[in-house]
């Protein structure tokens, strides 16, 4: 096996990410990345709209979803004590850690004590956000993911760029390509003559992986939902990866967030009619596995592994969670419908989110689990326009508009906010003095009594200005005439003409 | 401190607020206690959190016959080969033509599949044995199987390690999986029936067609690492 | 009946037809209109930007402005929509931050009386045609806030369908953002003009003379690019149609 290359640095460490405009401007530039994205959000934005209106429940199963969310929110620590408990019975082990890094010293030595030193992965958004896979490779252990699209940006030395399909911003004949060049170095090389047919495709994938799957000793996952009441543990997948590595080694490892324990195994029924329908437009996702500890006869009938280790991860969701606006980020089930809907998404693209949570979602999550000091966190709140379609589409009713425009004030103004625990009260974010002081000038002027003059008055310089003819302004400016032109000035503005008119009806 | 102690610290100062906030919603009376109270002096497992719980059971009044069409339709639409058949007799020719067709020279059998199911199969049998290695497995042609239920509404079998399900492990790695629903007993129209009838102590698998993947381009691909062949036998009764 | 026209700031200093075309149309139905003139902004640019505080003032001139109206009638879908959507949260953080309740109850004395023009045309006047003439063929956008925030669902596109002489032209993607959004519009510039460019491209490709919106600032947005482009379209606000007749018809 040769020196395992992975592309994908740590969750919090971005620090080189530009900010998200220089990001996604050169992403729109791209027009085959432009042509990528369109297709497949397009793609699945219709198949869910389709897969929902089946259920003519779906508003009330979009109500009782967040209001399991909201209500496990509220008595997290009674829950996650229960879990504990549950799992702990079933014969599993529970690990609790309060950030990345503490997550990743868990898991290592887990793997370690093993004697083991290669994992199966399956996908999974939290050892993303920690950035495990480098933290084992540090420790000599290689991880391999085994879902397809991780496969292909694994191999490719690349980085998702969405939460469901982290390969989406590739074509089939891109990932063709990565195949054929990168498959060999890692284990049984792509078939000669590998074609770009998705099926093609899928089948280096199997073959490729089966190996790895066959021999593997120690799986890594995370899961979708926890149940507080059975200590069950459930993973939603498709290609039977997630089953490979869920039933195959001796041990397996979970890292999962905290937000993501329900009370109740009933509850299940809401988010497994609403995540498949979400996500992959479905109306059930091939393979949905739920198992309990260690099972009934304790791992002793060789039905899946000998030792489970749950670890519960926080990693900045406390700190969300002390956020009145911000902690309803926390309801998320990662269904990605969101990012398929968006507009900026679309245009962007998920790297431009400098995390790997992208979309309208990372753009409430990563300033919120990482704090906005980083440029990059700072401009996320902004990457909106507050359409308005991804609170439409969330399965658990997050109001993403009203958390992005709760953030900006957080950038803006700063305020308080809670970092590790402790209540602060963070500055404004830097480069946004010019605009505080505008929007201060605005507002002194649109609620001065003399309003309508200042208008009047702005007019006729801008009128005046206007014989110039400029079609591009300098600074900030020039941001709008780049593309557009100004807007045609009127005559005077409608007071003078509801003025004049009302000088007319009394004479 | 531990990270225990200090996640569950962090946890209840934050919820401390005691207002509802626009993220989290007042539930039902007496659980707004405060944080710190109630946690350690047990679960109530008759506890019902308040969630509104007005979504339907079920989608349609249907009879047993359209639920059983409906299952059919909906496993078809993601691919998996529908098969009806009916009395044990049928079921065994029919099993017996499927692993012929599908020219099976080895076949999984679970502990507790009946065994005339199989009796006018030609493969060889392989039992499933807590001590066959995963490569071992993985050179058997096919398994049968029967299933704790199905879901007609999503097109759903759930497995549950009973008799004649097996490990988990055996409807994974062979390529061709056929699995017998009885119809109409084995079959509930939508997810909200199935919940009660399953138990999550077992370890419990959902199968909705073949392994697939939406990976390129988002657009829907069967099989990659599941049974990429999964043929579901509806077995009415005689 | 009379009603109070809040016709904002956007229309007021860069589109007074809109608000003229209002004060016609609403005249020709037999309703009466004032305007107070102490209104300006509602303040949306400054919370939507991160500067709640700043909008506070604008709340409470706003709200004051329309005192006393049984009817606030808004040609803005995205202004009716700061108004009902965030007014009373602004209200009540200023209260729970510690300047007290007045503010949260002149944002609850004002959101039950303020209405985008179309729902104040077909709910509250009951009426879709509006007798107006305009011979053109016409794709409408429905502006996110309208249709997202307000839910205007068909109001718009029925009233355009009663015109006399006009034909509707389904706009594809037409529930897709133009690419606006305020100040996303310079701190995105990139995005926002792919976005635009989208837009006004399946709006050309219905083959109608206009574009019509029933938010001018999304329209100046579009109307900026398509003046850019050369393109053979041009955008304007329903209300213009609408208030256009036989007798007196839109140049």
């Amino acid at each position: 096996m040769t020196a395992i290359h992975l592309g994908m640095p740590a969750f919090p460490a971005f620090p080189a990410f530009p900010a998200f405009p220089a990001a996604a401007g050169k992403a729109v530039a791209d027009p085959v990345l432009r042509a990528n994205l369109r297709r497949a959000t397009h793609t699945i934005r219709d198949k869910r709209a389709r897969a929902v209106a089946e259920l003519a429940d779906w508003a009330e199963l979009r109500a009782a979803g967040k209001a399991v969310k909201d209500h496990t929110l509220r008595h997290l620590d009674r829950y996650l004590l229960e879990l504990e408990a549950s799992v702990t019975a079933a014969g599993g082990t529970v690990h609790w850690a309060a950030d990345a890094e503490e997550a990743n010293r868990i898991v290592t030595e887990l793997v370690l004590a093993t004697g083991e030193r290669e994992v199966v992965k399956v996908k999974s958004m939290a050892t993303q956000e920690i950035g495990l896979n480098e933290a084992l490779e540090a420790a000599g252990i290689a991880a391999y993911e085994t879902d397809l699209a991780e496969l292909i940006v694994q191999l490719g030395h690349d980085r998702p760029s969405h939460i469901l399909v982290p390969a989406i911003h590739l074509g089939r004949a891109e990932i063709r390509e990565v195949f054929a060049e990168e498959m060999g170095g890692w284990g049984r090389p792509a078939p000669e003559g590998l074609g770009d047919d998705p099926r093609e495709l899928a089948e280096a994938a199997r073959l490729h992986l089966r190996e790895k799957f066959l021999r593997a000793k120690v799986a890594v996952s995370g899961a979708n939902f926890m149940v507080a009441e059975t200590g069950t543990m459930v993973v939603f997948e498709s290609e039977g990866n997630g089953r490979m590595c869920l039933t195959l080694p001796e041990t397996l490892i979970s890292v999962v967030g905290i937000e993501k324990v329900i009370p109740t195994f009933r509850d299940l029924e809401i988010f497994l009619q609403t995540l498949p329908r979400s996500s992959t437009a479905e109306r059930m996702n091939p393979y949905t596995t739920m198992w309990t500890g260690l099972g009934p006869s304790k791992g002793a009938e060789g039905d899946g592994p000998t030792a489970f280790h749950l670890v519960l991860l926080d990693n900045g969701r406390t700190d969300t969670l002390a956020d009145e606006v911000g902690r309803q980020a926390l309801r998320c089930i990662r269904c990605s419908a969101c990012l398929n809907v968006c507009p900026v998404y679309e245009r962007a693209g998920g790297h431009a989110y400098g995390s790997v949570y992208p979309g309208p979602i990372g753009a409430i999550l990563s300033p919120q689990l990482r704090g906005t000091g980083s440029e990059i966190d700072a401009s996320l709140p902004y990457a909106s326009t507050l359409c308005g379609a991804c609170y439409e589409v969330c399965p658990v009713a997050i109001d993403i508009p009203e958390v992005l425009v709760h953030l900006r004030e957080r950038v803006a103004q700063g305020g308080p906010v809670t970092r590790e625990g402790i209540r602060v009260r963070i500055r404004p974010a830097h480069g946004h003095a010019a605009e505080r002081a505008a929007m201060r000038a605005a507002r002194l002027l649109l609620n001065h009594d003399d309003w309508p003059v200042a208008l009047r008055a702005g007019e006729r310089l801008l009128a005046r200005a206007r014989r110039l003819r400029p079609r591009r302004l300098p600074g900030p400016g020039r941001a709008w005439t780049d593309s557009r032109e100004l807007p045609e000035l009127p005559a005077q503005p409608f007071r003078d003409w509801w003025a004049a008119r009302d000088r007319e009806g009394r004479a | 401190m531990s990270s225990r102690d200090r996640i569950l610290g962090r946890i209840r100062r934050a919820t401390a607020d005691g207002r509802p906030g626009p993220g989290l919603e007042p539930v039902a009376p007496g659980l707004d206690a405060g944080p710190g109270l109630g946690f350690d002096s047990g679960f109530d497992s008759g506890f019902d959190p308040g969630v509104p719980r007005d979504y339907l059971r079920v989608h349609a009044e249907r009879t047993p016959a359209e639920t059983a069409d409906l299952l059919a339709a909906n496993l078809a639409e993601y691919r998996a080969k529908v098969h009806r058949v009916v009395g044990e007799d049928g079921l065994a020719a029919l099993l017996g033509r499927l692993l012929a067709a599908r020219g099976a020279r080895s076949v999984l059998v679970p502990a507790g599949l009946p065994a005339h199911w199989l009796s006018a199969a030609a493969p060889v049998r392989v039992p499933d044995r807590a001590a066959s290695t995963p490569c071992e497995l993985d050179a058997v042609d096919s398994v049968v199987t029967g299933c704790a239920l199905a879901i007609a509404e999503t097109g759903t079998i759930v497995l549950d390690g009973g008799p004649g399900q097996g490990r988990r492990r055996i409807t994974l790695l062979p390529d061709h999986h056929i699995c017998v629903v009885r119809v109409p007993g084995q079959v509930v129209d939508s997810v909200p029936q199935a919940m009660p009838l399953l138990d999550p102590v077992r370890p419990l698998t959902w199968i909705s067609g073949p392994s697939a993947t939406s990976d390129i381009e988002l657009d829907r691909v069967e099989g990659v690492h599941g049974p990429r062949t999964l043929e579901v036998v509806l077995l009415g009764a005689q | 009946m009379r009603v109070a026209l809040f016709v904002t700031c956007v229309n007021d200093a860069l589109h007074p037809r809109t608000g003229i075309a209002v004060v016609r149309l609403l005249e020709r139905l037999g309703v009466g209109v004032d305007f107070p003139a102490a209104q300006s902004c509602c303040g949306q640019p400054q919370y939507n930007t991160g500067y709640r505080r700043e909008a506070e003032p604008l709340v409470r001139r706003t709200a004051e402005a329309f005192a006393g109206y049984e009817y606030v009638v808004t040609p803005s879908g995205s202004c009716a929509a700061m108004i009902r959507g965030h007014y009373l949260r602004i209200g009540h953080a200023a209260e729970a931050e510690g300047r007290g309740g007045a503010l949260a109850g002149l944002a609850e004395d004002l959101v039950p009386r303020v209405y985008e023009l179309t729902e104040f045309l077909v709910d509250v006047l009951g009426v879709t045609d509006v007798g107006a003439y305009f011979p053109h063929t016409v794709t409408y956008h429905p502006s996110c806030h309208g249709l997202r925030a307000l839910g205007l669902g068909e109001r718009p596109a029925r009233l355009l369908a009663a015109v006399r002489g006009l034909e509707l032209r389904e706009l594809p993607g037409a529930e897709e953002c133009c690419g606006f959004g305020g100040t996303f519009a310079v701190k995105n510039p990139d995005v926002s003009a792919a976005m635009g460019a989208d837009k006004i491209a399946a709006a050309a490709a219905t083959g109608a003379e206009v574009l019509c919106g029933a938010d001018n600032s999304c329209l100046l947005h579009l109307d900026g690019i398509l003046r850019r482009e050369g393109a053979p379209l041009r955008a304007l606000h329903l209300a213009e149609i609408l208030a256009s007749t036989e007798a007196e018809p839109l140049r």
